[in-house]
């Protein structure tokens, strides 16, 4: 299928371009806009993946020169030797991470849902607990987390407990920015069919609300790995965190830094996951509405 | 035969945190018969959305009573059907679907529900259209699936606030044509708010004139012509004489004989 391009004011009639918008697209049309999506992605990353090669090209060539002590500074080359070396141990050790990531993620969503919707039904709740929640991010998680390890103990649970209080606020109060956005015109036309305050919030005000949400979890997501290393870097018998802390105690830098490497390309799959999470649950705030093509 | 609604000598007054209490409306009487369409037509600010919003059953009069069928205690909170100025259309859900929405919250299973909305958005001119999301669709077309929300939930009374304020003047003349098309297969009363007299002119059996703040029935005359011969209408002589009355009354600052002088009890 020959694409071309237009510049804005081209006059000249152009074939539909879009076969998105017919409920019936072929097969060939639905390949075709998976691809046209890959490239755009892979056209989007190019200036970074340039710029990180340019960056590990820079290192290396360093590291050769000024001759400074692999203990400190190890090339990319050794950093790499390591990954590869290690990467059992780093697989294992991720999958922890991973899983007490999840589950306080989902723990954290979860409840924050929950403690929204009853602050939103009842005022006397929320007046109660609202500034209780504020104040409770006033602390540190940085010193949280060895309290929680001397209550819960070096295993999970002091971790999950931790991902899950870092991660609640930012839900909670993106949920609750979202519900409050909630167009009063709209809240009057559901009044006017007869429904239930139950009903409203069911109907309008919280699919209204999952967008905010969304951006909520992203937020939530870049504290839970960092709280989620920290706490395993202070304690634990498992983990990324664990693990770099093992590294440094035998002064492998490179292995240190291999575990950094696999941290953030977990924290990248997580984006990644929440972004995918976020297109199919919502597809419709993403439709390109019609004023943006005049 | 009991007039579908009558609203009688009402009066809607706000207090305000400092000064004298705002008067939003005051001894508004008017009376809508089965299968009328009436037209509103007033300045901004006069308080039309206020009265619809007091038929809709969304707030209550201070004083004076609205009633259903002659029945003054009747609910009307779920029993008229209200289309707003904006069409309100949810965005996560394809157009069928929001057409359904009231049906939904009255409790019509989602599968005849459907059904229903799909045999009017083929009399709607939106066939085809069905599994669009709102951000997809035009202007025009949204407020035609507002439209065909507010008629499936339709026992009686339709409201409606200014439907087409928020089109351009094309689409908005098209869609009143289509309007006036339509209406006599719909077999519904209607009270349409304005602020255009030629569409009241255009569409409705009657009008009314209300006043700006505090808003008061000054007017209420009928259209003499039917609504089917209402083509090329305005060099009729009846209504160019009826056009210049209504603006007259609507640009005049001054009050107009037959005002309401009834003292109101404090409230």
């Amino acid at each position: 299928m020959i694409q071309q391009t237009h510049e804005q004011g081209d006059t000249t009639p152009q074939p539909p371009v879009n076969p998105t918008l017919h409920s019936d697209a072929s097969l060939h049309s639905h390949l075709w806009k998976w691809r046209r999506w890959l490239q755009r992605w892979f056209l989007t990353l190019l200036p970074a993946l340039i710029c990180l090669f340019l960056l590990l090209v820079v290192w290396q060539w360093y590291t050769m020169q000024s001759g400074v002590n692999v203990l400190l500074l190890p090339s990319p080359f050794l950093v790499g030797t390591a990954l590869v070396e290690q990467r059992d141990l780093l697989w294992s050790n991720m999958l922890v991470t991973l899983y007490e990531t999840a589950v306080g993620l989902v723990t954290a969503l979860a409840t924050g849902v929950f403690f929204t919707t009853l602050m939103d039904f009842s005022s006397w709740f929320r007046r109660g607990i609202y500034p209780l929640l504020v104040m409770s991010q006033t602390v540190p998680f940085v010193a949280i987390a060895p309290l929680l390890i001397v209550w819960f103990g070096f295993g999970l649970l002091s971790k999950i407990f931790l991902i899950t209080l870092v991660c609640f606020f930012p839900i909670t109060v993106a949920l609750t920015d979202g519900l409050s956005a909630t167009d009063p015109e709209a809240i009057k036309l559901y009044r006017t069919f007869g429904a239930s305050r139950v009903r409203i919030f069911w109907s309008l005000r919280l699919p209204g609300a999952v967008p905010a949400l969304f951006s909520g979890i992203r937020i939530a997501v870049s504290y839970s790995i960092l709280s989620a290393i920290f706490s395993e870097y202070i304690g634990a018998t498992a983990g990324l965190g664990f693990y770099m802390q093992l590294n440094q105690s035998t002064f492998s830098t490179a292995g240190v830094m291999a575990t950094i490497a696999v941290v953030a390309l977990l924290t990248a799959s997580l984006f990644g996951f929440t972004h995918l999470a976020e297109h199919l649950l919502i597809p419709w705030y993403y439709i390109p509405s019609r004023s943006a093509e005049k | 035969m009991t007039p579908l609604l009558e609203v009688q000598q009402v009066m809607v007054r706000y207090k305000t945190v400092q000064g004298p209490p705002l008067v939003a409306l005051e001894d508004i009487t008017l009376t809508i018969n089965q299968g009328e369409f009436i037209g509103l037509v007033g300045p901004s600010g006069c308080g039309k959305s206020t009265l619809l919003a007091l038929i809709a059953g969304l707030q209550a009069p201070t004083v004076g009573t609205v009633a259903l069928y002659g029945d003054k205690a009747a609910k009307q909170l779920g029993r008229v059907a209200y289309m707003p100025q904006r069409d309100l259309l949810l965005p996560w859900r394809t157009a069928l679907d929001n057409a359904i929405t009231g049906l939904e919250v009255q409790g019509v299973a989602r599968g005849s529900a459907r059904a229903r909305a799909q045999q009017l958005f083929a009399e709607f001119g939106l066939a085809g259209f069905e599994r669009m999301y709102p951000a997809q669709l035009s202007g025009g077309m949204r407020q035609r699936v507002a439209f065909a929300r507010t008629v499936l939930v339709a026992n009686d009374l339709l409201l409606l606030d200014e439907p087409f304020g928020a089109l351009d003047a094309l689409t908005r003349a098209s869609l009143q044509e289509w309007l006036a098309a339509i209406w006599g297969k719909l077999g519904l009363t209607c009270l349409f708010v304005t602020h255009d007299v030629d569409e009241a002119l255009l569409l409705a059996d009657r009008i009314y004139v209300l006043t700006k703040r505090p808003g008061r029935i000054c007017l209420e005359r009928q259209v003499p012509i039917a609504r089917a011969q209402r083509e090329g209408m305005f060099v009729h002589p009846d209504i160019a004489a009826l056009k210049a009355e209504l603006l007259a009354v609507l640009f005049d600052k001054q009050d107009k004989p037959g005002e309401s002088s009834v003292a109101y009890p404090d409230h």
